[in-house]
């Protein structure tokens, strides 16, 4: 009964809509832009927020990130530039880190130089990786034998180093390696210590060693040096050009540190910390602080702007849509006061007509809204093609467009039917 | 409210079909109070052809209006079918129009987007009558009028006899107690004017009631009984004995 109603009903809607078809089109333009409009802006906004959320979360949200950075050009009193430019983070930096911030990781890039090494006559290929003392409480390296980098190895730049277990039976085959020397490149290193990779489950143990077995001709292990060691041989000096005083050395000691915290919840205390301590020991402007959590955060918060005044011009767009309609609705309804008046007369309730006039407006917002999604999803792959900006549709935003639409369509199509089922039938049939 | 009319309902054909008492319908405007319709005693038994005349301004329409269910009385009793409509409201008022009286117009009052089959059928859409149901029935009833050729067409398409056959159609959809028409052929030629008489006369001779609201005289002489208005009262009424020689 009530199917059979509705069927008529809509049927009724679409016949009296489509015997003016250009008004009902242009009224319903109204609606295609304005729900085009929410779904293509929050795709763009959603997009170009998603690209700067993935490259936010690739840096680590429990990371506290310290940069060296060229610090602003000073100029001596006579006006000349300084040839030799020694700035930065340094090794004594991360140490400090280390010691002040409680419960913290502080990691420090190693570097990693391939060398060849030698012991008496033997020889090997092998990686020389210039490390930090606690290397191996961040790592899943173990010290077997001796002991590891220590804190005075680093201060005093001393050549000593710490060999992997394969390089035991490569260069030491039944000795003793402890005490012994080992030549890198041109330099002595006496080895303090042997060190092999924890292994964890079998599995990983045969994937390393199938690894290590197919790297064999390449390099047969891993010898650890003191980082300031490994900077101080191997240098970590940039000879610069510079246009007007020739060549221009620079020194930098660590590029980059990064602190890492075991809570979230520590990550600010953290980062004030790091910062105190830098401006104690560091003169110049020579660092910058980057946490990703709170750009993260920082993002959020700008898209979340950036969301509310899209959606909200693009909502705007929606009630003028909706004005739209009930400002044809409304001439609508004066236009077929004698039908209405006929209708009431030959048995039609007030709700009956309510009932006409609003399907009448929801056919227009929903074929409107389905041609308006229709359209909002083709201008993101447009603005994608052309403009080569990243959009993301989500089915959150098709839902809220379509949503809105219905919704401006039944609560401005309500007025005009409620006008329309209360006029006087007698007077409306009276209507020229 | 509307069940209690139902229940009421009586259709004996001894029994008046339409019967009102002391009926009065006052306008208010302003602070004056402007009485249209005086205590309209009228009392009108099933089968009977009844034409209501007066000159203008005599409160014809608003009886009209009055006995079509459009309008409540201010005071005074209007019973149809011998259960009383003057307490209803307007959705059960609205129901007893589509279910209780079949209205013909002066101006036909077609709807124009609608073919004459779904014209006839709207009273029927109303009460809920499903459409493989109603659609043959508006069939048979534009059959019926004589239209059945023209079902498919838009009533701009028709003359205005025709129309007014269509209206007739429609007015016999729900086959109601009572069959109000309008000035019927006020808007016509004279030909097409009797056509439509015949059409009347015929649903008469099958036992309908029909009461007619008009200034044609002609429409007053085919009729049984004339109801004079003056001036919001029943100023005569005569019974005519030519009709029954007919």
């Amino acid at each position: 009964m009530f199917l059979f109603r509705l069927k008529r009903t809509l049927k009724l809607g679409i016949k009296s809509l489509w015997m003016h078809r250009l008004r009902s089109t242009l009224t319903a333009l109204g609606i295609i832009f304005g729900v085009s409009s929410v779904i293509a802006m929050l795709a763009i906004g959603e997009g170009a927020s998603a690209d700067a959320q993935r490259k936010i979360a690739q840096l680590g949200s429990h990371n506290i990130i310290i940069e060296t950075q060229d610090p602003p050009e000073e100029k001596s009193s006579t006006g000349q530039q300084q040839t030799l430019k020694e700035y930065g983070l340094t090794y004594n930096d991360a140490e400090r880190f280390r010691n002040a911030i409680p419960d913290v990781q502080v990691i420090v890039p190693n570097r990693r130089i391939p060398q060849e090494a030698q012991y008496r006559t033997n020889r090997a290929s092998i990686e020389v990786v210039g490390t930090v003392p606690w290397y191996p409480q961040i790592s899943t390296l173990q010290v077997q034998y001796g002991r590891f980098v220590s804190a005075l190895d680093m201060r005093y730049k001393r050549g000593v180093c710490v060999i992997d277990d394969q390089i035991v039976k490569a260069l030491f085959a039944f000795d003793y390696p402890i005490g012994e020397d080992i030549k890198l490149g041109t330099d002595y290193y006496r080895v303090v210590g042997v060190a092999k990779e924890k292994d964890d489950t079998p599995e990983t143990r045969q994937t390393a060693s199938s690894e290590a077995t197919s790297q064999a001709g390449a390099n047969v292990g891993t010898i650890y040096v003191p980082l300031t060691t490994a900077q101080d041989r191997f240098g970590e000096t940039n000879l610069q050009m510079s246009g007007t005083s020739g060549i221009t050395m620079e020194r930098v000691e660590l590029q980059e540190i990064v602190v890492k915290v075991n809570d979230l919840m520590q990550i600010i205390p953290a980062k004030q910390s790091v910062e105190t301590l830098l401006k104690k020991y560091h003169k110049k402007n020579d660092y910058a602080i980057t946490v990703p959590l709170e750009l993260m955060k920082r993002q959020q918060d700008i898209q979340r702007i950036f969301t509310i005044v899209l959606g909200s011009i693009a909502a705007i767009s929606l009630i003028v849509g909706g004005i739209g309609i009930m400002n044809i609705m409304l001439a609508t309804v004066s236009e077929r006061t004698r039908e209405i008046g006929i209708r009431r007369a030959l048995g039609a309730k007030k709700k009956d007509i309510i009932f006409q006039f609003l399907s009448e407006t929801f056919i227009l917002t929903a074929t409107g809204g389905i041609l308006g999604i229709i359209l909002g999803l083709g201008i993101p792959s447009l603005v994608e093609y052309y403009g080569n900006m990243p959009t993301v549709v989500k089915i959150s935003s098709i839902g809220w467009a379509f949503g809105i639409s219905s919704a401006v369509g039944i609560i401005f199509g309500l007025y005009p039917a409620y006008r329309a089922a209360n006029m006087d039938p007698i007077e409306s049939l009276r209507h020229e | 409210m509307i069940q209690q009319y139902h229940d009421n309902l009586n259709f004996d054909t001894d029994k008046p079909i339409l019967e009102m008492r002391d009926l009065c319908k006052s306008y208010f405007i302003g602070e004056g109070e402007l009485k249209v319709l005086k205590d309209i005693n009228l009392s009108i038994t099933p089968g009977e052809y009844v034409a209501i005349m007066g000159p203008s301004g005599s409160g014809k329409s608003t009886l009209l209006n009055m006995i079509g269910c459009l309008d409540r009385p201010t005071t005074g009793e209007y019973l149809l079918g011998g259960a009383g409509v003057s307490t209803l409201d307007d959705d059960d008022l609205s129901s007893i129009r589509g279910a209780r009286i079949g209205f013909i117009f002066q101006s036909f009052n077609l709807i124009s987007q609608l073919n004459i089959i779904e014209n006839i059928q709207v009273p029927m859409f109303y009460q809920g009558i499903p459409e493989y149901e109603s659609a043959e029935k508006a069939i048979e009833l534009a059959e019926m009028v004589g239209l059945g050729h023209r079902l498919k067409h838009r009533p701009t398409e028709l003359s205005g006899g025709q129309q007014q056959r269509v209206a007739i159609a429609r007015s016999l959809a729900n086959d109601p107690l009572i069959i109000l028409a309008d000035e019927p052929t006020g808007n016509l030629d004279s030909s097409s004017g009797s056509e439509i008489l015949d059409i009347l006369h015929g649903l008469h001779d099958q036992g309908k009631t029909l009461i007619a609201v008009t200034h044609d005289e002609g429409i007053a002489k085919e009729s049984e009984r004339v109801i004079r208005l003056f001036d919001g009262m029943i100023d005569k009424e005569e019974y005519n004995q030519k009709r029954n020689e007919r």
